[in-house]
């Protein structure tokens, strides 16, 4: 079981990962991830934890740390209404799980912060236990499934360029 | 239909036709890279697998983040770029030369027709050459550069449409921020969004690259321009020549179902974007009289050399008002050196301006310059979200170089239009 943590605002690569860290390793910038937002996020954020954003999730710079802290920091799976398009292709290369939600007016009220979640990636489904209920995540296409399912884009082309060996 | 972005996509993937949606996956022509997201980022990815780069004459270096170094870190980020060019022999390398977005077109290596990825997401700034260029993030690029392809589906065109002709003081980044208010920053969905008519094609290549550059603020995926005789003078003086078959891109359609906008250039008034979106953004008549404490013109979307001459037709003889700064970081050295011998530099020094290297500077809220805490700026870059260029209590507004440095005059923002009329 997971904690849901939502953001109803657009949440920007560089409340994820801000500028003065970027020099740094990942390990100095996680504690700093979305702390102009949310300070206690990066201090309470557990493994199995699903992030869930509104629209243009992940917008602004090309910084892939913004995809990269959030998978550091233990999030299974990061859902929003729409993606911005280089931090959706940047999780999927690094092996995070991302899905485009059903439109947020029509999401149950139990998908509140900080709600029990546990998240399925072979189905697709975010689900909350404690209310029998299941929510279809958008599937993704299979390759971008098998680059996920593989850890990532390194961890795919090692298989590629091994089979070429 | 074709558009010009199925048109360059089934060059780039060697296939007769492409459709809205196809999954397809295309030859790179140029990988640029910068120091912070460049090589100390795809260096391990590179050595894990075992690979080289696929093609070095098609990629380039570019240093301009950690530029001054002022760090034993950045210092380091800085040494290990250099050795990584030397160790891959990579001839392309423009060492605090510029910000990368005006370095790549003013050495050449942009021309219509190509199929180019940047590590950055302002990449979409070659689409003002008719390039298809877009951003991609560390890993991807370690992807590319060892094997020299990338998979994209082919997006949607938004074409955005000027007629008429803009007013005097009106430039392209109004002309973008009046387009973040319309349609927000995810209104591009990732789409190519392609910029055409009367007013855009009378827009010189710089300021096209700014209309270009801030697709980035759409979320589109490029900012496509097709190219005309513009692009090849520029070219020329860039040292080469438009390539044989441009003319095959000088397309500007939309196909079934794409979404087309049309403005009026004539009535486009000077914006400003308040803190913290270009969304927030207003004609700048109604910010009149807010308080700003710094005037930055700097980016590579507000400190080109029409840039710095935009700023200048305002100092011209002015100076700057008493309790602001105004610090400039002309996006390039080349386009330094234009400014110096045309007399601009001067005018910016006799106005009271500071100046910070060729580098992104406060825009990328790195290094010593960055805001601080409370610092109201008003700026010529292109993202003013919370905390980027500083602490996450300063404030940014964003305006063309006029309006930034009409309002430096003044001391209270204003539409400059106001004291240039005087
Ligand atoms: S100047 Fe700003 S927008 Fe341009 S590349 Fe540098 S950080 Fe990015």
């Amino acid at each position: 079981m997971g904690r849901l943590w939502r953001f109803d605002e657009a949440i920007n690569t560089d409340v994820l990962a801000p500028g003065i860290y970027m020099k740094s390793s990942l390990e100095v910038l996680a504690p700093h991830c979305l702390e102009a937002v949310r300070p206690e996020f990066a201090s309470q954020v557990r493994a199995g934890d699903v992030f869930m954003a509104g629209h243009n999730m992940g917008a602004g710079s090309s910084r892939e740390q913004a995809a990269e802290v959030l998978k550091f920091l233990g999030v299974s799976c990061v859902v929003a209404q729409s993606f911005a398009g280089i931090f959706y292709r940047n999780a999927i290369n690094l092996g995070l799980p991302v899905f485009v939600l059903p439109a947020l007016d029509r999401l149950p009220s139990a998908l509140h912060d900080s709600a029990n979640v546990v998240f399925d990636f072979d189905s697709a489904k975010l689900s909350l236990p404690e209310h029998k209920l299941h929510i279809q995540l958008d599937p993704l296409p299979s390759f971008l499934r098998d680059l996920i399912l593989d850890g990532g884009l390194v961890q795919h082309l090692e298989k590629r360029f091994a089979i070429l060996r | 239909m074709r558009t010009l972005a199925q048109r360059l996509i089934s060059k780039a993937c060697n296939s007769d036709q492409v459709n809205t949606g196809d999954i397809v996956v295309c030859k790179v022509d140029l990988a640029m890279i910068h120091d912070s997201g460049g090589p100390r980022r795809v260096k391990p990815i590179l050595q894990r697998l075992g690979r080289e780069v696929w093609d070095k004459d098609k990629v380039v270096v570019v240093t301009d983040h950690y530029v001054p170094v002022e760090s034993e870190e950045t210092k380091a980020i800085q040494l290990l770029t250099r050795q990584w060019v030397r160790d891959q022999d990579i001839q392309n390398f423009y060492d605090q030369q510029g910000i990368c977005h005006v370095v790549l077109p003013e050495r050449g290596h942009l021309k219509p027709g190509m199929f180019c990825v940047g590590g950055d997401s302002h990449s979409p700034t070659g689409g003002a050459f008719g390039a298809f260029m877009f951003g991609i993030g560390a890993t991807e690029m370690a992807g590319v550069l060892v094997t020299g392809e990338i998979w994209i589906k082919v997006p949607q065109t938004i074409l955005i449409s000027w007629q008429g002709q803009l007013s005097p003081y009106v430039t392209a980044k109004d002309m973008m921020l009046a387009t973040c208010r319309d349609i927000g920053m995810g209104g591009g969905r990732y789409q190519a969004v392609q910029f055409a008519g009367e007013a855009v094609r009378a827009l010189s290549m710089q300021e096209r690259m700014t209309l270009s550059n801030m697709a980035a603020e759409l979320g589109a995926q490029v900012g496509l321009i097709a190219p005309d005789e513009k692009t090849a003078a520029y070219l020329q003086n860039a040292g080469v020549e438009m390539p044989e078959d441009w003319q095959d891109f000088c397309i500007e359609e939309a196909a079934e179902g794409d979404q087309k906008i049309c403005y009026d250039a004539q009535t486009l008034a000077p914006q400003i974007a308040a803190p913290h979106s270009p969304e927030n953004a207003d004609n700048a008549q109604a910010f009149k009289n807010t308080r700003f404490d710094l005037a930055y013109i700097g980016a590579c979307t507000g400190a080109k050399f029409v840039d710095l001459a935009a700023a200048a037709s305002v100092l011209k003889g002015r100076k700057i008002a008493s309790g602001i700064t105004l610090k400039v970081a002309p996006a390039s050295l080349r386009d330094q050196k234009r400014a110096e011998k045309e007399g601009i530099m001067q005018i910016l020094v006799d106005a009271g301006a500071e100046f910070l290297s060729n580098s992104c500077g406060i825009c990328a809220g790195y290094g010593a310059d960055r805001l601080a805490e409370n610092q109201v700026c008003l700026s010529s870059t292109a993202r003013n979200f919370k905390g980027r260029m500083g602490a996450a209590s300063s404030q940014v507004y964003l305006a063309s170089p006029y309006t930034v440095a009409a309002s430096a005059v003044t001391g209270r923002m204003i539409d400059p239009r106001e004291i240039l009329a005087e």
